[in-house]
């Protein structure tokens, strides 16, 4: 982004900026941190109120990872969403192709259409899907979560993509042509790759949604044949009924937000640049 | 663009209109190729967002017309507006909308605030600006549902590092006391708040990206102030991307479910509609009244879409993406 050119690094413009600063990193991070400090703490100690641990124990991950609730869990979050994220940006990419290049009628029809799904209530269709899906068979299945998480993408999708689509240089593919590559070739080696970074982004805000859903999480499945793990830790219970799972709870927690931090730290940039200008360029 | 529901209709219509005959004259070859592309690769997008949210919300108003208790199906049968009746007479449909629209309000109104201040930090910090966007993205991704048990570990008594600052026996989450309904609220919208503000904050940054840094540098010699330069130069310029973002952040807001269900599970009336709509479908297994539910806070969410649509004109989001 635009860097303030006129601006001076004086001592005191430092010092103001990094407390600034710090403050929004802390307020942002803390309720992470704090999840991540009970999972460590010895049973024992997880009552004492104190930030950081004072027995350090990984006792709550072993527990979670030998329950095949969790682990279940998290190979139906895992597959649920590769599957979803996959399915989105390929059908979102062909629309998004055809809002940035094409020239059809209908087109400000489907813009506004995508725009209303992207305002849609997701509770109002979980009554409705929850009978349809019993009556065919999808209710606790994973197509039953996919299909309405790709209807839930897709506006996501073909917002970033056609945005991401307009800034390519489309010329380049007839000139490669020119220059005797065949089509196939001119678009696997000229066009592809510089469409690729819109994907990766628009895949990792997909999958971030996905990833993150809780109301059709809890209300389309049932078991451990597709419940996700943000639904499967709303029913965590202790290993008996006199203990509280907190400690399993915040490891369940650090686990499905480990991916997040990895997408985070390795592609903010892109993470940035997809959602705003996704938002202002369309 | 509409965002009345109808429109949902038309959307399909152009596939099906197309003219089998067109003369050739009106239209070149190449350009009608380029038509039928047009339509065949958005055909896949267009049928599953249709199938999956305006056949379903047909069938729920179905629903909502009959009575309809999975716990007696035999009784099921056909009772026009009776379900509406039932629940807009019903106090519980009433508080549930009034906590939603308040979460709603305050929430949005603080992040506006919020986000916008973030969105200058994200410009414009001389040190750590990559460390800040960085940071901020964390609550943006995390799952709100792990958000919502942070929050509420940390308001336990003797578990939280919050609770610690509450004086002994005033927990809001688990004492008993008056007036505590709005000390859960306001934990509510701080969970809330903390982590949606980062969204605010990066669409309000789209904005700001694109007020000129020449012009802000004109206004400053021109002896503008601070606050003169952010109200006079930067927030006209910025009311599309604003507009846009207090839209998503309110209908998103009015669908607050996540951090009610773990925070509260709706105790102490600190239902939301959402959380009322689950309810009487998975608690009460009453799929009439849930239906009826599911289509008022739909009508809710396209009211809120029009007023805004409607009233600031222009600025709509689907005139922004269709203009070029």
């Amino acid at each position: 982004m635009s860097t303030q050119t006129t601006s001076t690094r004086t001592p005191a413009k430092v010092a103001s900026w990094t407390v600034t600063n710090t403050i929004v990193i802390i307020v942002a991070l803390v309720p992470v941190l704090w999840l991540a400090s009970l999972s460590f703490k010895d049973p024992s100690t997880i009552a004492d109120g104190s930030f950081l641990p004072h027995r350090w124990t990984l006792a709550n991950y072993r527990g979670i990872f030998q329950t095949s609730l969790f682990t279940r869990a998290l190979v139906n979050s895992i597959g649920i969403a590769l599957i979803a994220t996959v399915l989105a940006v390929v059908v979102g990419s062909m629309a998004a192709y055809a809002v940035a290049r094409l020239r059809f009628p209908g087109k400000q029809v489907l813009v506004a259409v995508t725009l209303l799904i992207a305002m849609f209530p997701a509770i109002s269709l979980v009554s409705p899907l929850f009978n349809l899906w019993r009556q065919l068979g999808l209710f606790d299945t994973w197509p039953g979560l996919i299909i309405p998480y790709l209807t839930f993408s897709l506006p996501l999708a073909i917002y970033t993509l056609s945005a991401f689509f307009r800034e390519i240089p489309w010329e380049l593919e007839r000139a490669a042509q020119v220059d005797g590559a065949t089509p196939m070739q001119a678009f696997l080696q000229v066009i592809a790759p510089l469409a690729a970074p819109g994907m990766v982004t628009t895949a990792i805000l997909v999958f971030i949604f996905c990833w993150t859903d809780f109301v059709f999480a809890i209300s389309l499945t049932s078991t451990g044949a597709s419940q996700t793990v943000p639904a499967a830790i709303a029913f965590f219970s202790g290993a008996s009924q006199f203990q509280t799972p907190i400690g399993s709870i915040a490891a369940a927690g650090v686990v499905i937000t480990i991916p997040i931090i990895l997408f985070v730290f390795f592609f903010q940039r892109r993470i940035v640049a997809g959602l705003t200008s996704g938002a202002v360029k369309g | 663009m509409s965002a009345h529901p109808g429109a949902t209709g038309v959307a399909q219509a152009p596939p099906q209109a197309r003219p089998r005959h067109r003369p050739a004259t009106s239209l070149s070859e190449g350009a009608r190729a380029e038509r039928r592309l047009g339509w065949l690769l958005c055909a896949p997008a267009v049928i599953v967002m249709l199938a999956v949210t305006a056949y379903p919300i047909g069938y729920a108003v179905w629903l909502s017309l009959q009575r309809y208790d999975l716990r007696f199906p035999a009784a099921r049968r056909f009772v026009g507006l009776a379900n509406y009746a039932t629940v807009l007479t019903d106090h519980l449909w009433w508080t549930a909308f009034g906590v939603t629209v308040f979460i709603a309000v305050v929430s949005v109104a603080v992040e506006l605030v919020l986000g916008m201040g973030l969105a200058m930090i994200m410009r414009w910090a001389l040190v750590g600006r990559g460390a800040v966007r960085t940071a901020i993205l964390v609550p943006y991704g995390i799952v709100t549902v792990v958000a919502a048990y942070s929050w509420q570990y940390a308001w336990t008594p003797g578990t939280g590092y919050l609770a610690n600052f509450l004086p002994s026996g005033s927990a809001p989450l688990t004492e008993q006391w008056p007036a505590i309904f709005i000390f859960i609220i306001i934990i509510i919208i701080a969970a809330e708040i903390w982590k949606t503000t980062p969204f605010m904050a990066l669409l309000l940054l789209a904005g700001l990206s694109l007020v000129p840094e020449e012009l802000l540098r004109a206004a400053k010699v021109d002896g503008a102030s601070g606050w003169q330069r952010l109200t006079q130069v930067m927030l006209p310029l910025m009311k599309p991307a604003i507009l846009v973002a207090l839209l998503f952040r309110t209908l998103d807001a009015f669908r607050i479910f996540d951090n009610i269900f773990i925070l509260t599970a709706g105790a102490n009336n600190t239902r939301s509609v959402s959380i009322l709509g689950y309810d009487n479908l998975f608690t009460a297994l009453n799929l009439g009244i849930g239906s009826t539910i599911s289509v008022l806070v739909f009508v809710a969410v396209a009211i809120i879409a029009f007023v805004f649509v409607k009233g600031f004109g222009t600025a709509a989001p689907g005139q922004e993406v269709g203009r070029r």
